[in-house]
């Protein structure tokens, strides 16, 4: 009989949001409950959970109430849990600049992939994927800055933009095979494209990422339900 | 503790929030009023990927975007008062609440701000639907974090100022008292605080400036839907 865990995360297999917390729970040993959500019929619990963007991750512990937005998450778990893997650098100034690349990610670069989407013509994803391509750019210099010559953003091990940025691999290869090109490419991002290597292959991540036929079968539903823009 | 600097307009209420903190926590500063359409060779190379302000420069080093920075200063001076509280399921959902005014209920006010017509309407709707959430939230609090007033307070406190001197502008109404009882009590509890009042950019000169947006003056600034001064 397994123990009914404290801590239940809401959320669907497709998400990178909901990955990403995944990632930190494994990261910090933490046994949690998952419940998958169909995102087209949602859940009461997930509807009163997140009453006010009704989206997934939703992280539930115990009685508590519920914590909503993936980085918000992850800072929740980095302070409850602080001595098993630290996910933040103590340091205020490291914490605000890891803080700001989490939000260029979010905001303005993974964005674009669902920009890519939506556009319709030649012209128009041309010039999404040059943004994309601007943004992988911005990202490589961020990741020399941040792993001083080490493995990862975090240095010798998984930190917090290696979670952050690490959760869209799977999505970056299936733009990347849908749109024929490269958003991280040998010559242009030549550490990031070792970096997905290793992400990719790291203990608390690996079973974490989606396969293909998920994101497929996710794609097909966002085609459905918001479907691109007309010409 | 060092040289501070604060990069921001002389209008925008995220550059409001820093002076706030820096004021709060008793912080020297320098201040550094960028013009958006002329932006200095400073700003660009502090804030090299989204170019806006504010940007609070410590010791030389730059950092962007109002609620890093606003959590930057809690944690830099952090002897005396805090502005995030101590327990993190409070922090979690203080941050949650910043974030959804920075992506919602202040672009949704925005839009209403800046439409016309029935675009103007149904911006309405969405940021009265928005500002329920908030008034919710309220509920039964003096200030957002309880009894003493804190981050939450220095993220939604513009409210205090400019609905209000937008209504004076172009007779534009939002915030009713008998929709939302709580806000309004709070916004006259938290605007008496004397670091607030004595910091609210100069009316004339905002009502001056609402009007230049709404005739299209402005508007090539104010086109993106995730506003924080550009």
């Amino acid at each position: 009989m397994t123990k009914k865990s404290e801590i239940k995360l809401l959320g669907t297999v497709a998400s990178p949001f909901v990955n990403r917390v995944q990632f930190v729970l494994n990261l910090k040993s933490i046994e949690y409950e998952y419940i998958e959500e169909n995102l087209a019929y949602k859940s009461e619990l997930l509807l009163t959970s997140n009453p006010v963007h009704k989206k997934v991750p939703v992280l539930i512990h115990a009685n508590k109430p519920p914590i909503c937005e993936s980085l918000i998450i992850i800072e929740y778990l980095d302070e409850i849990k602080p001595d098993v893997h630290r996910i933040l650098p103590s340091d205020p100034l490291e914490r605000a600049d890891n803080r700001f690349w989490a939000n260029y990610i979010d905001n303005k670069f993974f964005p674009l992939y669902e920009e890519m989407r939506v556009t319709p013509g030649k012209e128009g994803k041309d010039a999404i994927k040059k943004g994309i391509i601007e943004g992988s750019v911005l990202l490589e210099e961020a990741f020399i800055k941040f792993s001083r010559g080490k493995t990862y953003f975090g240095g010798d091990d998984v930190g917090y933009l290696d979670v952050v940025l690490g959760c869209f691999i799977a999505w970056t290869k299936f733009i990347e095979k849908n749109n024929e090109f490269k958003v991280f490419d040998e010559v242009r991002t030549p550490r990031l494209v070792e970096w997905v290597k290793r992400i990719w292959s790291h203990e608390a991540v690996k079973d974490v990422i989606p396969g293909n036929e998920v994101l497929v079968n996710f794609y097909m539903m966002l085609q459905k339900y918001r479907p691109p823009r007309a010409v | 503790m060092g040289e501070v600097k604060l990069f921001r307009t002389w209008s925008s209420p995220f550059a409001l929030r820093v002076v706030w903190a820096l004021k709060l926590k008793g912080v020297e500063y320098e201040t550094i009023y960028e013009d958006l359409a002329n932006k200095s060779s400073s700003l660009l190379e502090y804030n090299p990927v989204h170019k806006k302000v504010p940007v609070l420069l410590h010791n030389g080093i730059p950092i962007c975007e109002s609620l890093v920075i606003l959590e930057y200063i809690d944690e830099t001076w952090n002897e005396g008062v805090r502005f995030l509280p101590k327990d993190p399921l409070a922090r979690a959902t203080a941050r949650f609440w910043a974030k959804f005014n920075d992506e919602q209920v202040f672009p949704s006010f925005f839009r209403y701000f800046m439409r016309q017509g029935e675009d103007q309407e149904k911006a309405k709707e969405k940021v009265l639907e928005n500002l329920k959430f908030v008034e919710e939230h309220l509920k039964g609090k003096k200030f957002f974090d309880g009894e003493v007033f804190g981050f939450l307070d220095l993220v939604f406190g513009w409210l205090v100022c400019y609905p209000g001197v937008i209504n004076k502008a172009i007779n534009l109404k939002l915030l009713d008292e008998q929709m939302f009882p709580n806000l309004c009590t709070w916004m006259e509890q938290f605007g008496d605080v004397p670091v607030i009042k004595e910091t609210w950019p100069d009316e004339e000169a905002l009502i001056h400036k609402f009007h230049k947006m709404r005739e299209g003056l402005g508007i090539y600034i104010y086109t993106k839907l995730r506003y924080e001064a550009s």
